[in-house]
């Protein structure tokens, strides 16, 4: 059975040696029916891409149509380059799997052609030439799929950056907006930059404000409290601010001990203490006969 | 008791204790949950998910809304972990076999108003809390 195989595909290699030319400006023509992006891609590159692929498929196919062995290795590497290009330039998944699924017309003209007496030989190959073109395309398809979560993992990451900034409010106070959720990786960076914040703008007071953060259950307040500790381990006082109704009820009932924190309702309650405590006062200058306290 | 929806979600990432928390939120909301009853009820599945997936090294989230004589959400979750050997003990405020404050399974049961868990060592942990709107 082995060897039937690998006879097959060893006349699979000759048919696309022998008709090259002619499956490649089938191939093409084909691609410029449905699936041809002449606005994202140039037509000499295409043309070059299909005539790699016929050329590695020709080599690779000598050896079985196991497209995990170590023979197609090029093949793979060259559909994992093409997908991973496709994704930046914007194609569809469709339109990247119809690469590959495109050249089954031509090739199959080219067999008919090859086989014209022998119809089992024929039907035989043709069988194994389709599972190995559908093997390549769910190929390109999950390197497709591959190349996007890397795209979504990195824009993950710049977000992580993004989304952490430390403000300065005042000579000496500093304030963290948090939003969204605090998991133990964006909880890392938050302390870090605030930490790093703390020391370069010699602050002694750091607002920390969670008015954008939706739950805070206890790994979120572990967070903090490190968050807190590690500041005034520096020589800064944290206050937590933005400490909603709801939010308030649920610390108590999970039993979260933040009496050591000083905390606020709102981001401007917290100010005007942190400025009380550097010694700070507001005048309302258009109003002075109005101040009384 | 007429259950309306049931839908099941796997535990099994970090990532995935955010999906949670944002189903539970959604249905919550859907069944006209109050602000302070819909942050309740998503803490404590954020604690339930997280512990599913730290001790019981991942499992699922099945979310039931119930439309019977009283409205309410019940989330059950699964898992095939180690299971908890001494319950009375796992409940107890402070006490973490992990890193965490300890407060997690003992605060996720003062947030809902029915908290069952049935565990046997080596077997998994089940764990069904419902919040009554």
């Amino acid at each position: 059975m082995a060897t039937t195989t690998v006879n097959q595909n060893a006349s699979l290699a000759s048919i696309i040696e022998r008709r090259r030319e002619s499956i490649l400006a089938e191939w093409l023509r084909e691609m410029s029916g449905a699936t041809r992006r002449s606005d994202l891609m140039k037509e000499s590159e295409l043309q070059g891409q299909c005539g790699q692929f016929l050329d590695l498929l020709a080599r690779a196919s000598g050896t079985g149509t196991n497209v995990q062995a170590a023979a197609y290795e090029p093949l793979r590497e060259m559909l994992l380059d093409i997908s991973r290009v496709r994704v930046q330039k914007g194609f569809t998944p469709r339109e990247t799997a119809m690469f590959v699924f495109s050249i089954k017309r031509p090739l199959f003209t080219a067999i008919r052609e090859a086989h014209g007496k022998d119809p089992v030989a024929m039907a035989e190959q043709m069988w194994s030439t389709t599972e190995l073109l559908d093997s390549l395309g769910l190929y390109t398809t999950e390197a497709y799929l591959k190349s996007r979560e890397e795209v979504i993992r990195r824009q993950q990451e710049d977000m992580l950056e993004l989304s952490t900034p430390v403000v300065k409010l005042w000579e000496g106070i500093l304030a963290l907006p948090l939003i969204g959720t605090l998991d133990s990786a964006r909880t890392q960076v938050v302390m870090e930059s605030l930490l790093e914040a703390i020391v370069q703008t010699n602050s002694r007071v750091a607002i920390i404000d969670i008015t954008g953060v939706p739950t805070v259950d206890t790994v979120v307040a572990q967070h903090l409290l490190k968050t807190v500790t590690a500041a005034r381990l520096m020589g800064a006082d944290c206050i937590i601010s933005g400490v909603r109704p709801q939010i308030a009820q649920t610390i108590v009932h999970l039993g979260i001990n933040l009496l050591d924190v000083t905390t606020k309702a709102t981001l401007s309650d917290a100010f005007g203490l942190a400025m009380h405590r550097s010694g700070f006062s507001f005048i309302r200058s258009d109003k002075k006969e109005k101040r009384d306290n | 008791m007429a259950v309306v929806s049931s839908e099941a979600t796997a535990v099994a990432t970090e990532s995935d204790i955010v999906t949670v928390r944002r189903l539970v939120r959604e249905a919550s909301a859907k069944l006209g949950f109050s602000l302070v009853d819909q942050t309740k009820v998503v803490t404590a599945a954020s604690e339930l998910a997280r512990n599913t997936l730290i001790h019981g090294k991942g499992g699922e989230m099945e979310l039931i809304t119930l439309n019977g004589p009283r409205v309410g959400l019940r989330l059950k979750f699964h898992d095939h972990g180690p299971g908890i050997r001494d319950i009375q003990l796992a409940l107890r405020d402070g006490f973490t076999t992990g890193s965490g404050l300890g407060l997690g399974l003992g605060g996720a049961k003062r947030l809902v108003n029915e908290f069952e868990i049935n565990s046997q060592p080596g077997e998994g942990t089940t764990v069904t809390v419902t919040r009554w709107k």
